[in-house]
């Protein structure tokens, strides 16, 4: 538990950083009320989402005691990573020692929609000062970048790198809890409860406001089916193949409708 | 493959962790980073942009409730698409979170433990 408290210590010392280079220091006490109320928004529209994430955190501790990783490591592991899906695709070859190429290698091509997100939220951050943005960038996630994206849409008066920061904090510090709880008290609910599938369902309960119009309903469903067919491609790519092929297709839908 | 554990402090598993965390961290910081050093997104890179959230989301999700098997019906009779569908109209209906999950993994259970057992 000390190596929590120093991390999360890490991650507080990125938003005293930030709040010098956002350009917030004139902001008087109301102001920060309210910024603070972003912040507790963020964590409070994210803590859903942790029923999906509790669950994916254990099996991430559980695959890394299975891969032969010791506690340091499988927290070293979701520190420097965190990325779930790549964390237990490489830990997966780890286990079976497989040559380090393939296990970088497997792991950063699962990574590569990061570089996605980072070009769709990178807009509402542009205005942020160079030392915010590399700590917001750290705290990544689908789910983080999910939420955040949505709300950004909806809510233009949200002070946006508190209200992420309150939510992918908030991840952030799940994650690692949950690895620590899986190495130490390992496969304690049974596989066929299927805890992992609230992953999908988190990303559905996003996906279908996501698809509010022809084009965006067009990319949505263009991307999931090329998805599915593509799923049995090495590497994840079928992730990529079809995310790439529904913004295709949601282009290609404006187009047609303009 | 021969599947032995590997020893704990393995500098293997630590050149893993760090090779795959430099590349991660790179794509994450990617756009962050060199968005904010130009004034204004171009228009032609912003467009397409819009549709990330729901492309990306698709292609995570329907694979996880959809896998092709043979036949049509066993396609179909599969315990994540119901589930999943059922809590695709939950999401649609009350745009809820946590919803969504409970009634979603409600089904799974219900087909899994009870009608398919």
């Amino acid at each position: 538990m000390t190596v929590e408290g120093e991390l999360t210590d890490d991650v507080e010392g990125d938003t005293v950083d930030g709040d010098a280079a956002g350009g917030d220091a004139t902001e008087d006490d109301a102001a920060s009320d309210a910024a603070t109320g972003d912040l507790w928004a963020g964590v409070r529209d994210v803590s859903p989402l942790m029923l999906g994430i509790v669950p994916f955190a254990l099996v991430a501790g559980i695959a890394a005691v299975d891969a032969g990783l010791g506690l340091a490591e499988a927290v070293g592991m979701s520190v420097i990573v965190f990325a779930g899906a790549s964390q237990l695709a490489a830990l997966d070859l780890l286990g079976s020692n497989a040559p380090l190429a393939v296990v970088v290698g497997t792991a950063v091509v699962i990574n590569v929609r990061m570089v996605m997100y980072s070009a769709s939220i990178a807009p509402y951050f542009a205005e942020y000062g160079r030392r915010l943005r590399a700590g917001l960038a750290y705290v990544l996630t689908d789910q983080a970048y999910a939420i955040s994206v949505a709300e950004f849409e909806e809510n233009s008066a949200r002070s946006r790198w508190r209200y992420y920061l309150g939510a992918a904090a908030s991840l952030w510090v799940v994650w690692q809890i949950g690895t620590v709880v899986g190495v130490v008290v390992g496969a304690g609910v049974p596989d066929a409860w299927g805890l992992t599938f609230a992953v999908p369902l988190v990303f559905l309960a996003l996906l279908v406001p996501a698809m509010k119009d022809r084009p965006t309903t067009a990319a949505g469903v263009a991307a999931g089916a090329v998805a599915v067919v593509a799923a049995g491609l090495p590497l994840n790519l079928g992730l990529l193949v079809g995310a790439v092929t529904g913004i295709a297709v949601g282009l290609a839908t404006e187009v047609v409708e303009a | 493959m021969t599947g032995a554990p590997l020893g704990t402090g393995s500098p293997r598993v630590w050149v893993a962790i760090l090779l795959i965390g430099i590349a991660t961290y790179g794509f994450r910081l990617s756009f962050i980073h060199l968005f904010g050093r130009i004034d204004e997104v171009p228009a032609r890179v912003k467009r397409p942009l819009r549709y990330v959230p729901p492309a990306v989301l698709a292609a995570l999700v329907l694979p996880d409730l959809v896998t092709l098997r043979p036949s049509v019906a066993a396609t179909l009779l599969d315990e994540r698409l119901i589930a999943g569908a059922v809590a695709g109209v939950v999401a649609w209906r009350t745009e809820n979170v946590f919803a969504t999950i409970a009634v979603g993994m409600g089904v799974l259970w219900l087909f899994r433990f009870v009608v398919f057992a």
